[in-house]
């Protein structure tokens, strides 16, 4: 069956045989690390068509349809218009930090592709602390936010910016204790562990009530985490205008933008393989025959189609509930999710303890 | 004026909220001074599209100033448009025709339920909620439909003619009409489902902007805004005018005061504009729809008052006229200004987020404000 750890196994036999260990090593790093500024590309276009269809769907018409085949070419368009737009930098704007922010938001994003695993036995670093480099990682993106907002030199930027620090410290906790839950039924970080112990059954399934309740915290979590509505108290347009990256154009403006979708993809990868098995295909107990049929979907297809189902659910959030106010906000977390997170980690503790979990 | 823009002398961030911004919905211009997120003062800044409309008036003909007012709260041109056209009447002394005052009703609530929904749609985005926009416009959209085979324009009809309405309604005008009425039963649910029913709607609407009964007189402020404060005010209640004595509907207060209880009148007042066109529009009455006038109107020497209830308030239209051709002076009083002059007492004290939403319940028409 085609994989993508049948072409990794190809591409790594076809260097060796050309040259010595290092240098394919060396070669290998730069093959991965063109692939991901390309997924990082393609995921973007891809996201942003997905999200103006979805949107055009919810909201009974019918979204771009001029560029290419049903409109599928508009995001390229669209990028081809942000490369060539300039790039404005504001007068009394601190020059370095405000050119660096978009950067440091796309390397976070870039950064967190490293353990993901795209499909069976294809994943760049499968290090053996992963969620806990994840969780560490995705937490810097707030850095870039800051940056952003302080040295556009604009108030609704600072206050964009002041919201988004304020919010993503916040629900980073649940999110972490949200992961942690997890974690304490697998008794491991490293993410294909994490996999190989839903072979026969998803977290979400397997884990009682805990998991389920960690599922929906996670949802949330990540959903403030990456400034989507109605979290998205950072932009939240029709109160700062676009909050932390209104001063913002052209490419730079893009980098944030393709950010905020990567991060998307990212959050929605990481809850596909902590709850719904990553690309371990659907099994249920002892029906062979049914099992059978689930292992010939290509494991790629079923990471993609979690990770996509996710993704819809943060789109569907995002174009039907309206934006909470920043005190709401952090009393939803601090209130109400962040001790449910902790009571339900003293559950799953007790269910991991007592061997109930299947 | 904008030398103090940037902090004031207590250090508390002073922002520019528009004339350019997505929430005040026109050239409205905020100056808000910031204790962080807390709003400690709001002081509008008007003008950016004031046209004049009452001194251009002044050169216009009595037949021609009606159209202009049509620019002024373009939500509700219409219902402007009946203002003008009554104050006419009342100079002249034209009886109008039966037909025609019930075609007028039909026409002045259809444009108030058009404007609701606008409203309904706008302010839902004000929230952050993007979708209700297009949802409010599907219906809407049936509305300028009648509109536009009635008399030919969308949002601007100018439809009104002092002594009646310019042309006999569309055959089909009926049928349309009746099928809106079946269209926003089945579609309104809907409505409260997708917003009022929400979680976070709720919380971002209730105790906040809160006005009492004694703010909403002394600040003059009139339509859904006094009512969600209990102030009785309906013009077509306590002043009836054309056939709106005849027909039965209630006037929707509520005593909350809040913001939410502005968003339920608005929602329930679309609800009573219903029910007025149910009763009318199988009973329009044969006859004339225009009444007999001379093809120059002359208003005899003197001071003429007009006011009706538009879909933000109490519209009052003042003439003095010198017994020529074209009005003396005249004067709008345009319910925006008033509502509008309240907004400091509503934001004080709230975040920013509380400001855009309970201003999205002000129903604010900028250039019915600047005129």
């Amino acid at each position: 069956m085609w994989s993508f750890s049948k072409i990794a196994d190809f591409i790594h036999e076809f260097l060796g045989s050309y040259l010595n260990s290092t240098w394919t090593m060396i070669a290998e790093m730069v093959i991965a690390g063109v692939a991901v500024i390309g997924l990082f590309a393609l995921l973007g276009l891809v996201l942003v068509i997905m999200e103006r269809k979805v949107s055009a769907w919810i909201q009974i018409r019918l979204g771009p349809n001029r560029v290419g085949p049903k409109g599928m070419l508009q995001s390229l368009a669209d990028t081809l218009k942000l490369l060539v737009k300039e790039a404005m930098t504001p007068g009394g704007a601190d020059k370095f930090l405000f050119n660096l922010a978009p950067y440091i938001a796309m390397i976070v994003a870039m950064l967190l592709m490293a353990p993901i695993a795209f499909a069976k036995d294809f994943q760049l670093w499968d290090l053996n602390i992963g969620v806990l480099y994840i969780t560490a990682v995705s937490s810097i993106s707030v850095i870039s936010i800051l940056m952003a907002g302080w040295a556009s030199n604009n108030k609704y930027s600072l206050l964009g910016a002041m919201r988004s620090g304020a919010q993503i410290v916040s629900y980073e906790l649940s999110a972490g204790l949200a992961i942690l839950t997890i974690i304490i039924f697998t008794g491991d970080l490293q993410v294909s562990e994490i996999i190989k112990s839903q072979a026969d059954g998803w977290w979400i399934f397997k884990g009682h009530v805990p998991a389920i309740v960690a599922f929906i915290i996670f949802i949330i979590a990540v959903t403030a985490e990456t400034n989507r509505a109605p979290f998205d108290l950072a932009e939240a347009e029709s109160e700062l205008t676009a909050g932390f990256h209104t001063e913002y154009s052209g490419m730079k403006f893009a980098l944030f933008f393709l950010a905020e979708y990567v991060n998307v993809f990212i959050v929605c990868a990481i809850g596909a393989t902590l709850f719904l098995g990553g690309w371990m295909p659907l099994h249920i107990g002892h029906w062979t025959g049914f099992n059978h049929v689930m292992d010939y979907i290509p494991s790629s297809m079923w990471f993609f189609g979690k990770t996509f189902f996710l993704i819809f659910v943060i789109m569907w959030f995002r174009w039907t509930f309206p934006r909470l106010r920043i005190d709401q906000l952090l009393n939803l977390e601090w209130k109400y999710l962040l001790p449910l997170s902790m009571l339900n980690i003293l559950l799953a503790t007790a269910i991991a303890i007592l061997g109930w979990h299947f | 004026m904008f030398e103090e823009i940037g902090t004031n002398a207590e250090g508390d961030m002073m922002i520019n909220m528009g004339p350019q911004h997505p929430a005040t919905h026109g050239v409205l211009h905020l100056v808000i001074t910031l204790n962080g997120e807390t709003i400690k003062k709001v002081d509008p800044h008007l003008g950016y599209i004031h046209r004049s409309i009452e001194k251009m008036c002044e050169s216009l003909t009595y037949r021609q100033f009606i159209y202009v007012t049509s620019r002024m709260d373009y939500l509700s041109a219409h219902i402007n448009n009946h203002a003008c056209a009554m104050c006419v009447e009342k100079g002249m002394q034209i009886e109008v025709p039966g037909r025609a005052q019930y075609i007028r009703v039909i026409m002045d609530e259809l444009t108030r339920i058009a404007s609701h929904e606008l409203w309904w749609g706008a302010m839902s985005m004000d929230l952050g909620a993007f979708t209700p926009f297009f949802h409010s416009f599907r219906e809407r959209e049936t509305i300028n439909d009648i509109m536009e085979e009635t008399c030919g324009a969308r949002l601007t009809m100018n439809y009104m003619v002092p002594g009646g309405v310019m042309n006999d309604i569309h055959p089909n005008f009926q049928r349309r009409v009746k099928e809106f009425i079946q269209l926003y039963k089945r579609k309104i649910h809907e409505y409260d489902e997708l917003i009022t029913g929400n979680v976070i709607f709720q919380n971002r609407m209730k105790g906040v902007g809160v006005l009492t009964a004694e703010q909403v007189i002394s600040y003059g402020c009139t339509g859904p805004v006094a009512r969600g404060s209990g102030v009785s005010c309906d013009v077509r209640k306590w002043w009836p005018y054309e056939v709106y004595d005849k027909v039965e509907f209630n006037e929707v207060i509520e005593t909350g005061g809040d913001s939410f209880a502005r968003y339920l009148i608005r929602m329930k007042e679309m609800d009573q504009s219903i029910r007025i066109i149910e009763q009318l529009i199988d009973n329009i009455p044969d006859g004339d729809f225009q009444a007999k006038t001379k093809a120059v109107l002359k208003l005899p020497k003197g001071e003429f008052y007009s006011k009706v209830e538009t879909a933000r308030g109490e519209l009052g239209v003042y003439i003095v006229s010198e017994g020529g051709t074209t009005p003396y002076r005249i004067k709008f009083r345009s319910p925006g200004f008033s509502n509008l002059s309240i907004l400091h007492d509503m934001a004080k004290g709230g975040k920013i987020g509380d400001l855009i939403a309970s201003m999205g319940t002000l129903d604010l028409v900028i250039p019915d404000i600047d005129r």
